[in-house]
C-alpha cells in the first residue's frame, strides 16, 4: 500500500462484499487490507474508485461515517467504468480508492434539531442513505426524519428492507414510497415524486435535502417553493465529470466554484448563483 | 551587477550544469525555440521567446504518477515519485516568470500538488530581460516589468555580453559558486537597454490595452452575453491556445495498459476547449463549442481573478501568435467590453 | 487587392440582400496589420467590416461543415487552394452542394508573418504590401522587402490560379507565384535515408507536437463528426503522451486516413504551432498514390472517386507497394 500523501494516489483496499440492489444497481463494501475503513468521511463525501487500465470514477460514500467497519458505494450502472465495477469485480479483489473529496452535509451544525426531509430519486439515495443513517446513529440530535424516494418501479428501490423495516422502526422517523408506474402487488403511492410531495403537504419549517436524476432535482424544487418552502432551505448535491477530485484540473469549474472541492453539496439559492452548467 | 562574454556563455552552461539539471531555451530543428536540457552543442536562443510557455518545467505535458500490477485479485501500486534533483531554468523571460506566481495559486494551494511542489522548489529560476518586445505582447497590461522578471536570479544579453544580478538568496548561493567566471560591472548599459525597451513597449500595438473591470464585476451577465456567440464561431476547437499559454492548467488523469497485469497511470495536458473534457456517462454539460470557448475565457478573464485576485493571463501573446483562426483573450476582452449587454 | 476587398464587401452585401443567402464566409481584421481571421457575416451592414488583402491565408471551407448541418445556405470566398477543400467535403457528403455558394477569389500568393519575423524584424508594427514589396515598419524603422520571399509554405507550391468549385468570379484571375520544382522534393530526400534514418527524422519531428489537434480541427479530409481520438473510450486519447511513439502515431494514422482525400492545401503545417512539417507525411501518400494509380489530385472534383475506393483491372497489384516506397513519381 501506498504511504505517499499526494493527493492524486490512491490506497489500496478489499472489495469484502457485493450486494445486487437493483437489476443495475450494486453496493460495493470496500474496506482496507486487514479490516477496518481506509479513511474517515463525512455524509455527501465523495470517493474516487480505480479500474486500473480504464481510469477512475468519483462516488458517493452510501455508507455513514457512523459505521466503523467498513465504507460502501451503491454504484448504477451507466458507462464504461461502472460497467468493469459490474461486471468484473468480485469479493475479495482488491480496489484503488482514494478521498475523501469535497465538502459534506452540515450534519454538525445546521441541520442539528431540525426536522429533516430527505427527497431522492433513483440512485440519488445513494448520498442520502450515508446521511440518514448518520442521523438515525445520533438521533436525538435532529428532529423528526421524513424520507420521499421514488423509484421506476418496486424492484428499483435500493435496500428495500432498510426502507420498510429499519427506518421506519426508528423514533419519528417516517419512509413514503412511490413508483412511476401501477404494478401488480405494489399497493403503494404511484406517481412522481413531485407530485407526491404535495400530497404528502409537507409543512415548510422543515430542511431538505434533494437528489435524483436533473429533471426531478427540478421539478421536485419548483413544488417545494410552491408549497412555501425557500431555496436556502434546500441542499442537494452537483454530479459532474472530475478527475482530480481537488479543485484542480479544471473538469467541474462552473463559475468560480469547483464541485469537487466547494461542493458537491450546495443550497438551492447557491446553485442559482451559478452559471448554469451543471 | 555582474557580467560575461557571450562567447563565454558555453562554460557558464557547463559549470552550471555541474550543480543542477540545466534548461536552456534552444532551437529545433523546425526553427523554433523551446527549451531543452543543456548539453555541449545545444545551440542556445537568447533573443526570441520559447514557442511554448516555460509551464513543462513544473507542469510537464506528461507525467507519470504510478504504477498498478495486478495478480489475481490482488492489486499493488507503486508511485512514481517526483522527480527531487536540483534543475535551473535560465532565461525566463518576465511574462512566463509571472505565469508561475499563477499556477501557484493552484497547485501549491491546498492540497498541494507534489509534484508540481517538488519541482517547483527543486528549480532555480534565471531571468532575462526582454529586448525585443513583439507586436503581440502585453505583459504590461498585468503590472508586469518586461525588463526585469521575477527570478532569483537576472540577466541581459547587452550587445557582446551577458549582464547578471542574483536577486534571492538562492540566487545569490549560485552565483558565489559561479563567481569566478564573472567580471564586476556596472549597470549602466542594462539600464539603457531598459529604457530602449519601455521606450519599443509604449509604440506596441497592445501598449495601452486594459482588461475592462466590468468584465468581471457580475459573473452571470458576462456569461449570459450574446458575445459568446459570435466570438467563438470561428474556433475550431483544437486545444493549441489552451497548450501553449502559461497559465492554463486542466489536465486529464489517463490509464496506460503496458500489458496485461500491468497499468501506467499518468496526468497530461487538458483542454475545456475539448469536446469530452465534460463528457459524463449520462450526459455532457457543455455540449457545445460556445460553452467551451466560453468556459475557457470566462475562467481567465472572470472566474480566476473572483478567485485569486488576479486574471489569468500575463500577456506573453503566444494565443495571438498561434491561434489557427487568430481568436485571442485580447480580441474577446475587447468585445466584452463594447457590448452592450455586459 | 483593395479593389478586390471592395468588390468582395459589395459582393456579400449583395448576396445576403438577395435573401436567399444567410451567411458569409470571409475575412475580418484581427489585432494587428496580419492577423485577418476567418469571420461569418450575416447581415449586410457587417459587410463593412470584410477584409481581403495578402493576409488571408486561412481556408474557410472547414466552416461549411457546421452551415451545411445546420440547412443555412452560405456563401464562401474561395481562393483558389481553397476550392479543393470545398469539392473534397462535398465528395464526402461533410457538405451539401446546394447549401454552398462559391465565390472565386483571386490571389497572387499570401504572406506569412512569422516569416518576416524570422528574417529579424521581431516586432511589427506596420507591415504593407505594394506590389511585389512588402513594407515592414519596426521601432527600428522601415524596410522594403521582396513579397515573394515571405510567401506561406503552402503558396510556393501553388497549384495555380483555377477554381475547382465556384459559382461566381469575384475578378479577373492574378498571376500566382511561379511553380517551377518539384512537389515531392523533399519527399524523395526522405525516402532516400535509411530506415534508421527515417526514423530519428520522424521521431525528431513528431516529438514537438504538443497533441493540440489543430492540424486535425483545420483539415477539410478530417471531416469525421466525432474523431477517433476524441472518444475518452477509446484506448488512444487524443491527448499527450509524449515519450510513447505509439502516441506519436496519430500523425502517421491521420495520414493514412485522409491518403486520397488529402488535397494538399498546406494547412496543417500553417496552422501547426510547433512547426511540425505535417504536410510531407500527406506529400508521401500523394506521391505513391500517383505512381501507383496515375496522377490523382483529391478535391479536383467533387465526383471522382479516390483510387483507393475503386477497382480497375490495371490497378497494381498489392506487392507494388513493397517498391512503391521508392519509386518516383
Amino acid at each position: 500500500m501506498c504511504n505517499c500523501g499526494d493527493t492524486l494516489i490512491p490506497q489500496i483496499g478489499v472489495i469484502t462484499d457485493i450486494c445486487t440492489e437493483t437489476p443495475d444497481v450494486k453496493t460495493f463494501r470496500v474496506e482496507a487490507i486487514g479490516g477496518g475503513k481506509l479513511f474517515e468521511h463525512m455524509p455527501g463525501q465523495c470517493a474516487i474508485l480505480s479500474m486500473p487500465g480504464k481510469g477512475e470514477a468519483i462516488f458517493s460514500i452510501t455508507s455513514s461515517p457512523t459505521n466503523q467497519k467498513y465504507m460502501e458505494f451503491s454504484i448504477k450502472r451507466c458507462g464504461s467504468i461502472t460497467d468493469l465495477l459490474h461486471f468484473d469485480v468480485e469479493v475479495g479483489q482488491q480496489i484503488a480508492v482514494r478521498g475523501p473529496y469535497g465538502n459534506h452535509f452540515p450534519v454538525e451544525d445546521k441541520l442539528q434539531g431540525k426536522d429533516v426531509l430527505f427527497i431522492a430519486g433513483g440512485i440519488g439515495l445513494a448520498p442520502m442513505r450515508s446521511v440518514i443513517n448518520y442521523m438515525l446513529d445520533k438521533r436525538d440530535d435532529y428532529g423528526s426524519i421524513d424520507i420521499v424516494y421514488g423509484a421506476r418501479s418496486k424492484e428499483d428501490f435500493v435496500r428495500y428492507d432498510e426502507l420498510t423495516n429499519v427506518w421506519p422502526s426508528q423514533k419519528d422517523t417516517h419512509v413514503h414510497l412511490t413508483i412511476d408506474r401501477p404494478q401488480e402487488g405494489w399497493d403503494g403511492n404511484v406517481g412522481f415524486v413531485p407530485n407526491f410531495l404535495k400530497d404528502l403537504k409537507f409543512t415548510p419549517d422543515k430542511t431538505v435535502l434533494l437528489c435524483g436524476p436533473p429533471i426531478m432535482i427540478k421539478l421536485c424544487l419548483a413544488a417545494l417553493i410552491e408549497m412555501g418552502f425557500t431555496k436556502t432551505q434546500v441542499y442537494t448535491t452537483l454530479e459532474l465529470k472530475m478527475k482530480c477530485g481537488v479543485g484542480k484540473c479544471g473538469r467541474c469549474n462552473i463559475g468560480k466554484k469547483y464541485v469537487c472541492k466547494d461542493g458537491p453539496v450546495f443550497t438551492c439559492d447557491q446553485i442559482d448563483e451559478m452559471p448554469n452548467e451543471y | 551587477m555582474l557580467k560575461l562574454a557571450l562567447a563565454k556563455l558555453p562554460e557558464l552552461c557547463a559549470l552550471m550544469q555541474k550543480e543542477a539539471e540545466l534548461l536552456v531555451p534552444a532551437k529545433n530543428k523546425a526553427g523554433k525555440v523551446d527549451y531543452k536540457a543543456y548539453a555541449e552543442g545545444v545551440e542556445i536562443c537568447l533573443n526570441e521567446k520559447t514557442s511554448r510557455s516555460a509551464k513543462d518545467a513544473f507542469f510537464p505535458q506528461v507525467e507519470n504518477l504510478l504504477k498498478f500490477k495486478s495478480e489475481g485479485k490482488n492489486l499493488s501500486l507503486e508511485q512514481i515519485l517526483p522527480p527531487d534533483h536540483a534543475t535551473i531554468l535560465f532565461g525566463v523571460k518576465a511574462c512566463d516568470a509571472r505565469s508561475f506566481k499563477l499556477l501557484d495559486k493552484v497547485f501549491l494551494s491546498n492540497p498541494v500538488d507534489s509534484y508540481y511542489k517538488a519541482r517547483r522548489e527543486n528549480c532555480l529560476i534565471i531571468g532575462l530581460g526582454c529586448a525585443e518586445p513583439e507586436e503581440t505582447c502585453f505583459c504590461a497590461t498585468f503590472g508586469i516589468d518586461a525588463t526585469n522578471p521575477e527570478a532569483d536570479i537576472n540577466t541581459w544579453v547587452v550587445g557582446e555580453e551577458l549582464y547578471w544580478a542574483p536577486v534571492s538568496e538562492k540566487g545569490k548561493a549560485l552565483t558565489e559558486k559561479l563567481s569566478a567566471i564573472f567580471v564586476e560591472a556596472d549597470d549602466k548599459a542594462v539600464k539603457e537597454q531598459g529604457e530602449a525597451t519601455k521606450n519599443i513597449l509604449s509604440m506596441l500595438p497592445l501598449a495601452n490595452f486594459k482588461i475592462a473591470d466590468k468584465i468581471s464585476a457580475k459573473e452571470l451577465v458576462t456569461f449570459n452575453s450574446k458575445v459568446w456567440g459570435d466570438l467563438s464561431a470561428t474556433c475550431l476547437s483544437c486545444c493549441t491556445c489552451t497548450y501553449v499559454c502559461p497559465t492554463c492548467h486542466c489536465y486529464d488523469i489517463r490509464d496506460y495498459k503496458t500489458d496485461d497485469n500491468t497499468t501506467e497511470r499518468f496526468r497530461c495536458w487538458d483542454s475545456c476547449m475539448a469536446s469530452d473534457f465534460t463528457k459524463m456517462a449520462h450526459g455532457n454539460p457543455r455540449k457545445t463549442k460556445l460553452e467551451r470557448f466560453r468556459q475557457r475565457y470566462m475562467h481567465k478573464l472572470v472566474y480566476f481573478p473572483e478567485n485569486n485576485g488576479e486574471y489569468a493571463c500575463v500577456g506573453c501573446g503566444r494565443c495571438l501568435e498561434k491561434c489557427p483562426a487568430n481568436l485571442n483573450i485580447v480580441k474577446v476582452a475587447k468585445a466584452l467590453e463594447v457590448s452592450d449587454d455586459v | 487587392m483593395q479593389k478586390i476587398n471592395e468588390l468582395m464587401q459589395a459582393k456579400a452585401q449583395e448576396l445576403l440582400a438577395k435573401g436567399e443567402i444567410k451567411k458569409v464566409l470571409a475575412w475580418k481584421a484581427g489585432e494587428f496589420f496580419y492577423d485577418n481571421a476567418p469571420a461569418a457575416f450575416e447581415s449586410e451592414a457587417s459587410c463593412s467590416e470584410i477584409i481581403y488583402n495578402e493576409f488571408c491565408p486561412a481556408n474557410l471551407s472547414k466552416y461549411l461543415m457546421a452551415s451545411s448541418k445546420a440547412g443555412v445556405k452560405t456563401a464562401v470566398f474561395l481562393k483558389p487552394c481553397d476550392t479543393y477543400g470545398v469539392n473534397q467535403l462535398i465528395k464526402d457528403n461533410r457538405v451539401n452542394r446546394e447549401m454552398v455558394y462559391a465565390v472565386g477569389t483571386p490571389c497572387s500568393g499570401m504572406v506569412d508573418a512569422k516569416k518576416i519575423k524570422a528574417a529579424g524584424y521581431k516586432t511589427l508594427l506596420k507591415v504593407e504590401v505594394n506590389g511585389d514589396k512588402i513594407i515592414v515598419t519596426t521601432p527600428k524603422g522601415q524596410v522594403e522587402l521582396a513579397k515573394k520571399d515571405f510567401l506561406y509554405n503552402k503558396c510556393l507550391m501553388c497549384k495555380g490560379n483555377d477554381y475547382m468549385i465556384c459559382d461566381e468570379e469575384l475578378a479577373e484571375k492574378l498571376p500566382v507565384p511561379e511553380f517551377t520544382g518539384d512537389r515531392f522534393a523533399e519527399v524523395k530526400a526522405i525516402e532516400a535515408m535509411s530506415s534508421a534514418e527515417k526514423f530519428a527524422f520522424w521521431q525528431e519531428e513528431l516529438s514537438k507536437c504538443i497533441r493540440c489537434n489543430a492540424c486535425r480541427d483545420i483539415c477539410p479530409a478530417c471531416n469525421c463528426e466525432q474523431c477517433i481520438f476524441d472518444n475518452p473510450e477509446a484506448p488512444v486519447a487524443g491527448k499527450a503522451y509524449a515519450d510513447s511513439v505509439e502516441e506519436q502515431m496519430f500523425h502517421i494514422i491521420r495520414a493514412f486516413h485522409v491518403a486520397g482525400r488529402c488535397v494538399g492545401c498546406g494547412e496543417c503545417a500553417r496552422v501547426c504551432p510547433q512547426g511540425v512539417k505535417l504536410g510531407l507525411l500527406n506529400m508521401k501518400f500523394m506521391k505513391d498514390i500517383n505512381s501507383f494509380f496515375g496522377k490523382f489530385q483529391a478535391g479536383a472534383d467533387a465526383e471522382t472517386r479516390a483510387p483507393q475506393v475503386t477497382f480497375k483491372e490495371e490497378d497494381p497489384e498489392p506487392n507494388a507497394a513493397v517498391e512503391g516506397g521508392n519509386s518516383n513519381a
